[in-house]
């Protein structure tokens, strides 16, 4: 499925929720429960994403010319954003998640749910997701 | 007699208004209090009549300024008690505060193998200034353990305390867990090494009765904006025999008496430490605050607010998975917890969603933190315009949260 087709298939799910923000937060962590556990040993103070307030562990791998992630946090709701986040760009190639706008996060009002601090720790992760996806890009094209 | 809370309530325009569409449910008055409509008035009223720069134009309404924001000082000295006005020094809050004393009473006193004492419970504020301090002095920092409930280590504090310690600069009453501490013994404990004491009252001086007299302190520190005041504003009380020999915290108008380009003389107390046109406009609105406690009372803003921590206590531990965090033998009005298999950033942002406002993360103690191995808590703190059935939203809400891992 394209990029596009599994935002609009997000927008879809969080339009089910409607306007309540309770069940969308609910709907968020079980979303973040789902996350496969990433090891231990990758945990690292090395993988951690700066600018988020929880605690986010990003790795990615390079398998035939797509980037793969693995993301794990220590709260369910950070955990939820990630997933979401992964679903959309992992097992891409380099150019796809460089080039790749992420519009569900305005569309289904993400600001307005997370807060402003969320939101910033948001960004971070797609900007640190990005980067992978540029060095991979860079040793690909070597 | 006792308040009648919706009346109270009806004097804080910002409680009136539906959030995440529930109606607000504010319960981090611990990190500020709302104002009531009388602060606001005369913040707004300052500007619109009175504004012009004190203690200096010969004019009416700089005239006018001068006493109602000296009245405020005047307020301050009978709500602390202070001996005189001139012991009270308006700062932008209680981390100026004890920056003051530590640029001034710390530079001059504490030299060398000199130490200072705080505590496990202290905020940021109360550490980091004493850190530098130390840093630049060569000093030692001595810190006070606590047990598990959250309460000092009196034992240890006897024995921590020597004719080294020049200063003990102390928390009376935690942020994060609600501790009341006794500071009455760590006062004269203090004062028979000859060591000076200062009081972080940010969270005291809203909800107990402070005598600076009885309580013989040498310092307090507190902050306008948890006392239903403005923000950016703080409150320092030095004993005049204290303040005098302390030399100035920072230079420019106000705080000269004479200057030339050879010698320049201080102005008295509290002037010295004023430099600067002041905050004027908050200093007035705080006038407003003190009289709306004053009105009230502190006995019976305390008991209101005991009887609801109590209520809140027991109907919160009945909860699965509700960990206390700080069980102290007295508290003021100050819940800390997490809720088992939760982080509680996600409490925090669950219980917003119900329109439920309380803090969440490590409340500007992470040693306190450290020491109990948690990260951080969700804290719900209340204050006079609370009330039970307030207190029920929140445990209906951290009821339904703690099923999610607590089945
Ligand atoms: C115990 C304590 N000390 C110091 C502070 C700092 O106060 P302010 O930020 O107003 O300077 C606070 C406020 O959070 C506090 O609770």
């Amino acid at each position: 499925m394209s990029i596009e087709a599994i935002q609009n298939e997000i927008i879809d799910e969080f339009s089910i929720l409607g306007d309540d923000k309770e069940s969308t937060i609910f709907y968020i962590m079980e979303i973040g429960n789902g996350l496969p556990e990433m090891p231990e040993s990758d945990k690292t103070d090395q993988n951690i994403i700066k600018g988020c307030q929880s605690k986010v562990w990003l790795t990615a791998i390079e398998k035939d010319g797509k980037v793969h992630f693995q993301a794990d946090s220590n709260t369910d709701i950070t955990k939820g954003l990630i997933s979401l986040l992964i679903r959309v760009l992992s097992k891409r190639t380099p150019e796809e998640i460089i080039q790749a706008e992420l519009s569900f996060i305005d569309k289904i009002g993400m600001g307005s749910i997370i807060g402003s601090q969320r939101s910033n720790g948001l960004a971070a992760m797609i900007k640190q997701m990005k980067m992978y996806a540029l060095a991979y890009q860079a040793k690909l094209n070597a | 007699m006792s308040l009648n809370i919706q009346e109270i309530r009806a004097l804080f325009p910002v409680l009136h208004q539906e959030v995440n569409g529930k109606p607000l449910v504010y319960f981090d008055n611990a990190a500020t209090t709302q104002k009531p409509i009388s602060v606001i008035d005369a913040l707004s009223a300052y500007y619109k009549n009175d504004n012009s720069n004190i203690h200096r134009g010969a004019h009416t309404l700089a005239d006018r300024a001068t006493r109602y924001y000296e009245n405020t000082r005047k307020l301050l000295q009978q709500f602390l008690n202070a001996r005189e006005e001139a012991e009270i020094i308006f700062t932008k809050g209680t981390t100026e505060g004890i920056n003051l004393v530590a640029s001034t009473f710390g530079r001059k006193y504490i030299n060398e193998g000199d130490e200072i004492i705080i505590s496990t419970l202290e905020h940021h504020s109360n550490i980091v200034p004493w850190q530098m301090l130390c840093e630049e002095k060569g000093a030692v920092l001595k810190i006070i353990p606590i047990n598990e409930a959250g309460d000092l280590d009196m034992q240890a504090f006897k024995d921590l305390v020597s004719p080294k310690t020049k200063l003990v600069s102390i928390i009376h009453v935690s942020n994060a867990l609600g501790t009341i501490n006794p500071v009455e013994e760590i006062i004269e404990l203090s004062h028979q090494v000859g060591a000076k004491v200062l009081l972080d009252g940010a969270q005291s001086t809203s909800h107990l009765e402070v005598d600076v007299q009885a309580l013989d302190c040498d310092f307090l520190v507190f902050s306008a904006h948890k006392l239903y005041g403005p923000t950016g504003l703080g409150v320092l009380y030095g004993k005049r025999v204290v303040l005098e020999e302390m030399p100035p915290y920072q230079g420019g108008g106000e705080m000269i008496k004479e200057v030339t380009f050879t010698k320049t003389t201080y102005n008295e107390l509290p002037f010295k430490f004023e430099a600067g046109t002041p905050n004027i406009g908050d200093v007035i609105a705080f006038g407003k605050a003190l009289e709306f406690i004053n009105q009230l009372g502190k006995k019976q803003i305390k008991a209101h607010e005991d009887e609801l921590l109590a209520y809140a206590s027991d109907s919160l531990s009945q909860i699965k998975g509700f960990i206390p965090v700080g069980t102290a033998r007295e508290k003021i009005s100050v819940i800390s917890f997490n809720i088992n298999g939760m982080h509680p950033f996600d409490v925090g942002m669950m219980l917003d969603a119900n329109g439920i406002a309380v803090r969440t993360g490590h409340h500007c103690t992470q040693p306190l933190m450290q020491r109990f191995g948690i990260e951080g808590t969700v804290r719900a703190s209340f204050s006079v315009y609370n009330t039970k059935s307030e207190i029920d939203k929140l445990v209906a809400s951290v009821s339904k949260i703690a099923k999610l891992k607590n089945k």
